[in-house]
């Protein structure tokens, strides 16, 4: 048997071999954990619309800034990542999430300083997210532009 | 010194592990081994800034405790030969010099500590040093910062995850006569079957464990029945029933003498999915149940092989498989 072969035949076992994640589950801590993390946002917002003059808009801004403080407050204390753990997506992809990649490694690196520490290091996450948000908003405000 | 097979040394004069330490955080304190264990932290800081600052401090503590098993001083090793998973092995290059004995630094990723033991077997075979301290350990938080993402990041863990060992252990080796030696040893060869999923290190490390222990029984024509206890260091549970499967293809039947130091440290409700592993999960084993084990004559031998994975993050970033290896030595303790 060649290598090549050898190390097909490996992999493939190993793929038929290794435990895979069950999906259900998963699914179901993902949906409710998500989905809670969205009612609380929800009641937020609503109590931020009990301050007078405030408007629709500037109470969504509120809500998701309380969500990510809050987010961020749940990682230092470090409950985030027993929440993320158990929920997967479910904390992932609400604005949460993004709190949480960004205080993360600002926690881990501070101990190297902070500007090449915390500073330097807290986007390593994030970086891509924020990247790829510049990119697509570049590209939808030339498509604005041209037509 | 001897060589006999394709890879097999065979220590002629005695080599004697005289004295040992092992020092484990305290998630590892809560599983299988907590008995054995000569010293088990309460907090995995270690009373240090840093994790890292608490690595190298476990490491002078498993030195220190080592030689205090067998009533050495500092000023008799005559070698320390030291590694881990840090960038240029930090930790034992700063142990070392709290130390100030001579050192040399070596890296086997996982496998540090029996490579350490077959250098320093063979040093003192060569008739030319008395004591010689191994020494090697790791941080799971520290290897989590290094190879993964920050500890407070809420990511969920694929089912073939390992948990990196927060533990320690150091063997002093001596040509001064003791219960136990290294008979034998077997110098494995870099294995790389294609496997490139950083969270199945037991998969990719397996055939590396396959071809040392392999060599091992072929070399010295024996069989895994004439062992009382084979132990490898940290496949894992999937690694090691992985190296089951690959062993009996080849011929040779592990039977219940056959465990894995990964899978043997945590109990199974401690969430670490396939085990243990880290340079400091076979160091802390070894250094406890093992010699332990020996010791109170309840294993006449033991075979010890230690699998490490050589990639590093610029490696599998760049889309590289994970090249590993597997070191193997055998302990004999003397009339039974």
């Amino acid at each position: 048997m060649n290598i090549k072969e050898r190390d097909k035949k490996y992999n493939d076992y190993l793929e038929a071999k290794i435990p895979k994640t069950k999906p259900w589950p998963t699914l179901f801590h993902a949906f409710w954990i998500g989905g809670l993390i969205c009612l609380i946002g929800e009641i937020f917002k609503d109590l931020f619309l009990l301050i007078p003059n405030m408007t629709e808009e500037n109470a969504g801004i509120f809500e998701s800034v309380s969500i990510i403080v809050l987010a961020s407050i749940l990682t230092g204390f470090g409950l985030y990542d027993k929440i993320g753990a158990y929920a997967g997506a479910g904390s992932i992809v609400p604005i949460s999430g993004f709190s949480n990649s960004i205080t993360s490694p600002a926690i881990e690196f501070k101990r190297e300083g902070l500007i090449f520490g915390l500073c330097a290091k807290m986007f390593i996450i994030a970086g891509p997210v924020i990247v790829s948000g510049l990119v697509a908003s570049i590209v939808v405000g030339l498509i604005y532009f041209v037509f | 010194m001897k060589k006999i097979g394709k890879q097999t040394i065979e220590f002629e004069h005695s080599v004697n592990i005289l004295g040992s330490f092992s020092i484990v955080g305290p998630k590892e304190g809560k599983g299988n081994f907590s008995e054995y264990f000569d010293k088990i932290l309460d907090d995995d800081l270690f009373g240090q800034k840093s994790y890292e600052k608490a690595e190298r401090k476990m490491f002078l503590t498993a030195v220190l405790g080592a030689l205090k098993s067998c009533n050495l001083k500092t000023s008799d090793i005559d070698v320390l030969l030291g590694g881990d998973l840090m960038n240029q092995i930090i930790s034992s290059n700063f142990t070392a010099r709290e130390l100030q004995s001579p050192f040399l630094g070596i890296f086997g990723a996982c496998s540090t500590m029996v490579e350490s033991l077959i250098v320093g077997a063979s040093l003192i075979d060569g008739n030319c040093f008395k004591n010689v301290a191994c020494f090697t350990g790791s941080h799971f938080s520290t290897a989590e910062k290094q190879f993964r993402y920050p500890l407070e990041l809420g990511t969920q863990r694929p089912p073939t995850s390992q948990w990196t060992v927060t533990g320690a252990g150091c063997t002093i080796l001596s040509s001064v006569n003791s219960d136990i030696k290294i008979k034998q040893a077997t110098i494995g060869k870099v294995v790389d079957w294609n496997v490139s999923d950083l969270n199945n290190m037991g998969g990719a490390m397996a055939p590396a464990a396959l071809e040392t222990l392999y060599t091992f029984f072929e070399d010295t024509k024996t069989t895994p029945n004439d062992y009382d206890l084979i132990l490898t260091g940290d496949l894992g549970k999937l690694g090691s029933e992985i190296l089951r499967d690959l062993m009996e293809f080849r011929g040779y039947k592990l039977g219940t003498n056959y465990g894995d130091c990964g899978q043997m440290i945590f109990n199974k409700n401690q969430k670490v999915f396939q085990g243990g592993s880290g340079c400091g999960c076979v160091a802390s084993v070894l250094n406890s149940y093992v010699i332990k084990r020996l010791k109170q004559k309840k294993a006449k031998n033991a075979v010890i092989v230690a699998t490490g994975a050589l990639m590093s993050t610029l490696s599998s970033q760049q889309g590289d498989s994970i090249p590993c290896i597997a070191q193997l030595v055998l302990l004999e303790t003397k009339n039974v």
